[in-house]
């Protein structure tokens, strides 16, 4: 099973590090990853791979939402068939 | 993978232009609990309830949860309780649709649809019955919602019906007095009724449906709007296209939701309602999208052929995107839940009549229109009457949500909250149709061929 991060925001240190560590807590791993940042705003999307994670699909993504409000960006989790079934036929 | 701007858009189309999920509507058939005691009819219609629908809300929210996508309501439409209710030996219907209410808290479902009744071609005792309790039910319970089906192309006009409807309307006004007459947007008055809408307040478990089955209705005006507000002098080819591809990505999303409701709640997908569904949020609007086709408000002459247009480019896109289909299916024009509507109805570019003109080309009616208190019955009757008369002409589906606000005059506005919006009062033709609607009896079915 996959599932699709994006997390868009103004620029800092350490959004990178700091969402990766929590997705290596609970073992899941990265697949793809872009990003970019255009005047000032960081955008980056990773397509990731939960079907080895260690916790529930709730909790990671209520620590996510957690590790959003620290940073100050927007974080998003989300199955990565809502894309699929939007863009693919 | 997917290319950063598919992933945008998708995420764009949820946060800024508000696409969501409108309804997830479970169906539960309650043809087994009827009895000739309503105690016990009512016991096992709550059971039934319960035990079907338990884990709907949960479900939703976790759907909601995994895919990122809001899913506003969670709703449950049961069997037309006049079926259900009419072998027992109770005199009055209330009490079922107090029960109904019952079921919907306890399950935190915010509406149940399907107190209602089928009389195109007549009466029987209980249709009778549950449509004397409407009234009642629908101003002493909060989630309850009531559909009354008058006509049908095959069987006519039931005007005896039609006019017993605008008493009720009417009624269920005065009763609901100190809400606004809040019980009437409650009540829909139907010609074609479709058996499998998920959409409130006409919602209700056809009797040719299975014993439990899930409905979506997609929603997402704002991003069709949005679509169309870059295509700046594009002609009508152009315009249909974005369209369709934009139909087709929002109801890709909701059959998406639909299988995964379906699968989780292990109960079988019907179809997806590809309804565009406006609220009172800015920006989802239906209106938007026709004054974005490049009328300065919505009524103005040319709103019937950009609402046709519309309707069917949202069809074909959405037909292909959903394995079924069904439910209303077009683009609803309730005034008080879009922004747009209200804006126009209030300058006085949109009137009732060219109300009734656009219902002639899309889903689904006269629509959470609020008209002065003192209009007659029979004026109601005879509104309802010209609805039903496109439906059932039209083959199509038509209805009326009507509310005759008690205390407010044409210019006055009604103020409802949430989805229900506000609404500012239309004025009516003031010429009596009375004597029309007191001759009683039934249109016969009109013909259907030599069609012009």
């Amino acid at each position: 099973m996959k599932a699709v991060i994006t997390v868009i925001g103004r620029d800092k240190i350490g959004i990178i590090a700091s969402v990766t560590g929590v997705l290596a807590k609970a073992n899941v791993n990265i697949l793809d990853i872009s990003q970019t940042i255009m005047q000032n705003i960081f955008s980056m999307i990773m397509l990731v791979d939960i079907s080895k994670m260690n916790c529930e699909f709730s909790e990671l993504s209520d620590q996510l939402k957690q590790t959003a409000q620290e940073l100050g960006v927007d974080i998003r989790f989300q199955r990565e068939e809502i894309f699929t079934s939007m863009h693919r036929i | 993978m997917f290319n950063a701007n598919e992933i945008l858009e998708t995420i764009n189309m949820i946060s800024e232009e508000n696409l969501d999920i409108r309804t997830i509507t479970m169906g539960i058939s309650l043809r087994d609990c009827a009895s000739d005691s309503g105690k016990t009819a009512r016991q096992k219609i709550y059971e039934k309830i319960v035990r079907y629908a338990h884990n709907l809300v949960k479900t939703g929210e976790d759907i909601e949860r995994d895919f990122g996508i809001p899913i506003i309501n969670k709703r449950i439409s049961v069997t037309p309780i006049a079926i259900v209710a009419e072998s027992s030996d109770e005199e009055n219907y209330a009490s079922f649709a107090r029960v109904l209410d019952d079921a919907a808290k306890a399950v935190g479902v915010n509406f149940i649809g399907g107190f209602s009744a089928l009389v195109h071609k007549g009466y029987t005792r209980g249709d009778r019955l549950l449509i004397k309790a409407i009234p009642e039910a629908l101003s002493e319970t909060e989630r309850v919602c009531a559909s009354v089906n008058v006509a049908t192309t095959k069987a006519g006009i039931n005007m005896d019906a039609v006019k017993e409807m605008g008493h009720i309307i009417k009624e269920c006004a005065e009763r609901s007095r100190d809400k606004g007459a809040s019980a009437c947007s409650k009540l829909v008055v139907f010609a074609n009724v479709p058996e499998d809408n998920p959409f409130m307040a006409g919602a209700f478990h056809g009797t040719g449906e299975p014993e439990c089955v899930i409905n979506v209705g997609v929603s997402g005006p704002g991003v069709v709007a949005n679509a169309l507000k870059q295509l700046d002098g594009a002609d009508f080819g152009t315009i249909a296209e974005t369209i369709k591809k934009t139909a087709f990505k929002i109801t890709r999303m909701g059959q998406l939701v639909a299988q995964e409701a379906s699968s989780r709640l292990k109960v079988p997908f019907g179809i997806v309602d590809l309804s565009l569904a406006p609220t009172p949020a800015i920006g989802d609007s239906v209106a938007r999208i026709l004054e974005a086709m490049g009328l300065e408000k919505c009524g103005a002459h040319g709103t019937t052929a950009a609402l046709a247009l519309l309707n069917d480019a949202v069809k074909k896109g959405g037909v292909m995107a959903s394995s079924y289909v069904g439910g209303l299916s077009g683009a609803f024009i309730p005034v008080s839940e879009d922004a747009g509507m209200i804006e126009a109805a209030i300058s006085g570019a949109l009137t009732i009549e060219k109300l009734e003109a656009m219902t002639c080309v899309c889903s689904v009616g006269l629509d959470m229109i609020a008209i002065p208190g003192d209009t007659p019955a029979s004026t109601i009757s005879a509104i309802i009457a010209d609805e039903a008369a496109i439906g059932v002409v039209n083959s199509k589906t038509t209805a009326v949500r009507i509310i005759p606000v008690p205390g407010m005059k044409e210019g006055d506005v009604v103020e409802y909250g949430g989805l229900f919006g506000r609404a500012p009062i239309m004025s009516v033709n003031p010429f009596s149709s009375e004597k029309f609607i007191d001759r009683g009896g039934r249109i016969p079915a009109p013909l259907q061929s030599l069609k012009n």
